[in-house]
């Protein structure tokens, strides 16, 4: 059902645990669907991002997206972050269920959540992001039988 | 022990036993004559017919004219429950049920509310258990059928037929009861228990898959919920499945000789189960009843982790599981049991089943306890819940508002 990168960033998860004062921390998803990421970034005076670590709740395709995403956007600046989309980090999983497309989402969301953060917390804007969501995938419905 | 794979999803589908498939094999090429036909070839298809329904109604305490064969559980529990609603329509149009049943039971009833039949669906005590003062004050004089499952697939739980039958017999309800878990695991007498119409499944219990029964007590008027030929005295057309009705045979008579030994190791070996992960791991629970459940069934609730994650970790470990978790079913809800006995989502979806069989071993169990510890430490130290756990849940920005 996954594909073998996805395995891989699931079985040994790049860039997993917590950076103490981050620059940035971001939380998004919800336990009641099953998915919760948090990502911290450190972000250096040229707003380049140093260092990247998160933890997540949910399923195999959650923790794949989460690692990967670290990896997109470590050594990269924020405006360059803001880039990364949900079918980025799919894409460079190799591609992921339909079902779980929306991990990737969340993957998105996390790094927007942790930029979110860092911008409030040094009162910059930056350039196409909003307040994050924080539920997602709530509004799916079960198909009719 | 890495190369042998550990099968403990036995609740989902069993290995069929040699000697079932064995006894199978020649209706596939010597006795492969037609049941309905005259000559003589179709004679030992005609014999094996009625030797497994006379098996199954060894089984449950019936007469094999009692018996009918389908294609599996799901289309026995269609059949009972949309047969009775028609049939009974004169009488009444409610049917009770539980927020437990299977999705054969549940996605039927609420087709047949689409239809206008009105449908109760009663909840369940934190082990699973049927109120039967709920049940009771459920009962309307339009009340055609009560539908309980025997024991439940997901946390085992075994629930009260006995007194719901006698409940139901007291009102002249029919009760119809989904036995597709508990089929050849416990003794079921049908008189004794007053059931009506009861499903089973043959895969379920080394059996064959595609094949099932529906048991209908005579006098109960259920028509034909399939169309065509005169098969099974003219309720269910389609050419009889054979070789599946001689495995399903096999196996139901190899399940009744061995029941009472399988379910004594069973339940020994299920208890050391979950006597061990209880003890041995931390912000671990077991969903179902204690002591009415199935002797195979063990489900756990491991908190701050999430159930699909598990899985994919045992599979690794070689070991075969499943869990209520939403990311296995496809859809975003966790488990509609596991919220019923009134777990809250993210513990729902840290659920994990092991259901044993016959084959499983005491070596088995060790190791996947081990296996289990080593995931669940592995998972909860990538946890965001579990970090917000161990420094006291100090709010964090974003997200959290919905994190219990």
């Amino acid at each position: 059902m996954y594909s073998e990168k996805v395995m891989d960033h699931f079985q040994n998860p790049r860039n997993v645990g917590e950076i103490e004062n981050a620059s940035g921390m971001g939380t998004v998803g919800n336990a009641k669907c099953g998915d919760i990421m948090r990502m911290y970034l450190d972000i250096d005076e040229n707003q380049v991002i140093r260092e990247v670590k998160f933890k997540t709740f949910g399923c195999g395709a959650a923790v794949a997206t989460s690692s990967m995403a670290t990896e997109l956007v470590k050594g990269k600046t924020v405006q360059e972050a803001m880039q990364i989309t949900n079918q980025a980090v799919a894409e460079a999983l190799d591609g992921l269920p339909p079902v779980k497309m929306h991990c990737s989402l969340l993957a998105e969301e996390a790094i927007h959540a942790a930029l979110w953060d860092y911008a409030q917390k040094n009162h910059i804007t930056i350039e196409g992001l909003s307040k994050p969501k924080t539920d997602i995938g709530e509004e799916e419905e079960d198909e009719e039988y | 022990m890495s190369n042998k794979v550990i099968y403990l999803d036995n609740a989902a589908t069993t290995r069929v036993r040699r000697e079932v498939a064995e006894a199978m094999l020649p209706y596939f090429t010597e006795e492969y004559g037609n049941a309905s036909a005259i000559y003589s070839l179709a004679g030992g298809a005609k014999e094996a017919l009625q030797n497994g329904r006379d098996i199954m109604a060894g089984l449950l305490g019936c007469a094999g004219n009692e018996i009918y064969f389908t294609g599996c559980g799901s289309e026995s529990d269609n059949w009972a429950l949309k047969a009775a609603a028609e049939a009974y329509r004169a009488k009444g149009n409610h049917i009770i049920t539980t927020k437990i049943e299977h999705h054969a039971v549940l996605h039927t009833c609420q087709w047949l509310e689409k239809q206008g039949v009105e449908v109760t669906y009663l909840d369940v005590d934190e082990q699973g258990l049927v109120r039967l003062e709920q049940l009771k004050a459920a009962i309307r004089p339009t009340t055609i059928l009560i539908s309980v499952m025997f024991a439940n697939n997901e946390i085992g739980t075994m629930e009260p037929i006995r007194e719901i039958g006698a409940l139901a017999r007291e009102h002249g309800i029919l009760f119809h009861t989904d036995a597709v878990q508990a089929f050849g695991q416990v003794p079921i007498d049908v008189d004794e228990l007053n059931i009506d119409m009861l499903s089973a499944s043959a895969h379920k219990l080394n059996g064959p898959k595609g094949v099932g029964l529906l048991y209908i007590r005579k006098g109960v008027k259920i028509r034909s919920f399939m169309h065509g030929g005169a098969q099974e005295r003219k309720r269910r057309a389609g050419t009889e499945n054979i070789p599946g009705i001689v495995g399903f045979g096999e196996a139901a008579k190899i399940a009744a000789a061995t029941m009472q030994e399988r379910a004594a190791k069973e339940t020994k070996l299920r208890d050391y189960l979950i006597e061990r992960v209880l003890t041995e791991i931390p912000y671990s629970r077991l969903n179902g009843c204690r002591t009415k459940r199935l002797p195979g069934n063990a489900n756990f609730s491991f908190q701050f982790v999430e159930g699909e994650s598990m899985l994919i970790m045992l599979d690794m470990a070689g070991i075969c599981a499943s869990s209520g978790s939403a990311c296995t079913s496809g859809s975003l809800d966790p488990s509609h049991v596991l919220l019923a006995i009134g777990l809250p989502h993210e513990i729902a979806h840290g659920s994990l089943r092991l259901t044993l069989s016959h084959e499983t071993t005491r070596e088995e169990i060790d190791y996947t306890v081990e296996q289990i510890k080593e995931i669940v430490a592995k998972l909860r130290d990538m946890s965001p819940l579990y970090e917000d756990f161990i420094k006291g849940g100090q709010e964090r920005q974003g997200g959290k508002k919905n994190v219990q």
